[in-house]
């Protein structure tokens, strides 16, 4: 069970970072206002421990985590409570959330004294980590205390550092590691004090070979963590495919990392993770790339959580052609939204608005049964007979035909030269069967 | 910026690939074949591919137009099927003989069981096989104004012996398409190269065909014996154009290793052992109707689950 630094299927489709790779991190300063929606994670909602009318600075609480599998939200700027309300987020849901008025002054909290972490105990650093509110940044949200605290943490053999930044057009983990690559590792430092039996792999896709060449000089003197090339194909940052790729061991849907001796997090969770325990400083930005062939110039910007959608937009030089599409994320596995007024949360990564929507452009044909989407898939399944199983609804079939194998990352639709939309009707009948399941 | 913003399901992005492409593909790597047919065989070889095109083409449209279903010609999947059923008749075969085997390809054999995706047979085999039963006398002469002979299976059937250099250039008697070894290998080869046949169909069909007649051929292992069972008959052209018709044969990565294996070993029996010299048509129909089967014992396991190679 070597590791062989790739997996069966996948696609490669234009990755368009072109647009947005050689333009440095800018920060961004919020003009409106701030808005914080309450369910920024996978897990219970934050419960608001501030009120309407309250002075918060930069730094402070402002709703704390409602049990274990939740995470806390911190105001980004200092300035008054305005209200707390019903907001519209990106997936186009009103959830409740916090709104501050920005004062300007980014007056900060003291965040106290750190020891350094060769003193802390294993408990302290999770509980850092937990206080400040670090979810996956990667897109699933899940709080990543709840990740650091397996069941066994002496079988954790393996802690990998997702820098596979696979998606199309995204760059904001590629800026993050040319320019603050010491951040990344000293993230990773931390999560391998947790596990004394991990060795630390740093996987990086090989078309950032300047990625790969600064982070093993960097490590040359760290025993415990190498630096893995992996081969350019999407969806090479889906958890599965990467653990597999990176180890050589392969988990199923039934499955958690932590099962096959792994743990994965991201490059913005991992630089996150390093300013918590090293600083005691909360989630309080994330990088976000705002790109397409509709924006004026595209950037990687760091963006205080909470910044209104539309803003973002305007530092980017505003549009340059009338978008046909948003999309929240990457193109591959990023969802459409349809209104600019909403918030950057904790997992937003990149905006990218695109002229043409190539889903709309074609229409759907029949399946000729090319099986193209088989040899594509990660998962190793038959997209295009799952996609008839969820149109008849037959959930038995689906399951027996390893329907739930799928990770969701679009390979299928995108190869299918009938344009059926396959991706789509998979999820949808996973969503059922997961539900039934739950129902149970 | 506009009020009106377009959502979806993710991916938002989408290949170039297309299903006329690939049909178009197709016709054109089924040029070099047919090209050779019509220098080889004169004229009314032209004739009736056009004829068959014609009548293929022509069935569909009408089909739709009277059962009210949107014109489906434009996938120029009735197109292939005309060219391929054309280059399975004999040269000399009259112009009816395409009109009747292309309405019966198109109306019976597809648009019956719901259109493009949904026929279980080959639709230009299964015509094939109708005219062939149906009009045997008409199918099997394939004497024309250069050859006047039987094919070179037949001969090889018989006992004689024939020459494997005329057989892999195609100047021999047979169907308009099938004689050209290396016309048919030129076009297998451009769809190989774009990447809209692979080579596991015809690989191991191939393979598994040479194994089964070193053992059964009465032959042993006797180069020339192979090279013109190769060479003759419809085999270079059912195994890289019509055993790898996306639509009959199995999806699954497994299955096509096996149908491919099954091909095989079918031609072989009825070509070693059946009444006729010839076999694919048959055997890849057979295959056809054993494709559901195949598919279910190679279902692929998933990933995490053993499935994760292949």
């Amino acid at each position: 069970m070597g590791a062989r630094g790739t997996f069966t299927g996948g696609i490669h489709p234009y990755d368009g970072k072109d647009l947005s790779k050689d333009k440095p991190i800018k920060d961004i300063l919020p003009k409106g206002d701030l808005v914080y929606p309450l369910s920024q994670h996978i897990g219970a909602p934050a419960v608001p421990v501030v009120k309407k009318g309250d002075h918060v600075l930069t730094g402070q609480k402002i709703a704390d985590a409602a049990g274990f599998v939740s995470a806390p939200i911190y105001a980004t700027v200092s300035g008054t409570v305005k209200a707390i309300e019903k907001r519209r987020v990106t997936v186009g849901d009103n959830v409740n959330a916090i709104v501050i008025e920005n004062d300007g002054k980014y007056e900060e909290v003291d965040y106290g004294e750190c020891k350094p972490l060769e003193e802390l105990t294993k408990e302290e650093i999770v509980k850092k980590v937990q206080e400040a509110g670090v979810v996956g940044m990667g897109g699933a949200g899940f709080p990543t205390h709840v990740k650091l605290s397996p069941k066994e943490p002496d079988k954790i053999e393996y802690v990998i550092a997702n820098c596979a930044e696979c998606e199309p057009y995204l760059t904001s983990d590629y800026r993050r590691m040319l320019e603050e690559p010491q951040k990344v590792i000293d993230g990773l430092k931390c999560v391998l004090a947790l596990f004394d039996n991990a060795k630390g792999i740093m996987a990086v896709e090989d078309n950032k070979p300047d990625c790969v060449k600064i982070l093993k000089e960097l490590t040359k003197d760290e025993p415990r963590i190498t630096v893995k090339a992996l081969k350019t194909k999407y969806p090479q940052g889906a958890e599965r495919q990467l653990i597999y790729a990176a180890t050589g061991r392969a988990i199923n849907s039934d499955m958690l990392p932590a099962d096959a001796g792994c743990i994965v997090d991201n490059v913005d969770t991992l630089v996150a993770i390093n300013s918590a325990v090293r600083e005691n400083k909360p989630l309080m930005y994330r990088i976000v790339t705002v790109t397409g062939d509709a924006i004026a110039d595209p950037r990687n910007f760091r963006v205080r959580i909470g910044t209104n959608y539309h803003e973002l937009i305007d530092e980017a030089g505003g549009f340059k052609e009338d978008p046909e599409k948003i999309v929240n994320g990457g193109p591959m596995m990023g969802f459409a939204i349809f209104d600019l007024d909403v918030p950057t949360t904790k997992t937003a990564s990149a905006l990218l608005c695109l002229t043409h929507d190539q889903v709309s452009e074609k229409e759907e044909g029949p399946c000729i049964n090319c099986g193209r989407c088989v040899d594509a898939c990660p998962g190793r399944v038959i997209p295009s007979r799952l996609a008839d199983f969820a149109a008849r609804g037959d959930k038995e079939s689906f399951q027996k035909w390893n329907g739930m194998e799928c990770c969701e990352c679009g390979c299928c639709s995108f190869v299918c030269p009938a344009k059926r939309q396959l991706t789509q009707q998979i999820k949808s009948m996973r969503k059922m069967v997961l539900a039934d399941r739950k129902k149970k | 910026m506009s009020d009106l913003m377009k959502v979806s399901s993710n991916p938002h992005i989408r290949s170039k690939a297309g299903t006329s492409k690939i049909m178009l593909c197709v016709v054109l790597a089924l040029m070099p074949a047919a090209a050779f047919g019509v220098y080889n065989f004169g004229i009314n070889a032209l004739l009736l591919i056009l004829i068959t095109v014609a009548s293929c083409v022509c069935s569909e449209f009408l089909f739709d137009m009277i059962c009210k279903k949107k014109n489906s010609i434009g996938d120029f999947s009735a197109v292939v099927t005309g060219v391929l059923l054309a280059l399975n008749l004999p040269p000399n075969a009259p112009w009816w003989i395409g009109l009747v085997g292309g309405a019966f390809a198109i109306v019976v054999v597809k648009m019956l069981f719901g259109g493009l995706g949904q026929n279980f047979m080959n639709p230009a085999l299964g015509a094939r096989c109708f005219l062939l039963i149906s009009f045997t006398s008409i199918m099997t002469n394939f004497e024309c104004d250069a050859y006047t002979g039987a094919t070179p299976l037949a001969v090889l059937k018989s006992g004689g012996s024939v020459n494997v250099f005329d057989m892999v250039v195609g100047r021999t008697a047979g169907t308009i398409g099938e004689t050209s070894m290396i016309a048919i290998v030129i076009g297998a080869c451009f769809l190989i190269l774009l990447g809209i046949i692979d080579l596991r169909i015809p690989g191991s069909y191939i393979v598994s065909f040479i194994i089964f007649i070193c053992i059964f051929g009465g032959h042993g292992i006797d180069f020339n014996y192979v090279a013109a069972h190769l060479a003759g008959g419809g085999l270079m052209l059912g195994a890289f154009f019509m055993a790898t018709d996306y639509v009959t044969r199995p999806i699954t990565i497994k299955g096509q290793y096996l149908y491919g294996v099954l091909l095989g070993i079918l031609t072989g029996i009825f070509r070693i052992f059946g009444a006729g010299a010839e076999g694919v048509s048959y055997a890849i129909i057979l295959g056809n109707i054993l494709v559901p089967l195949i598919e279910k014992v190679t279902l692929p396991k998933g990933f995490g689950r053993g499935g994760e190679k292949i």
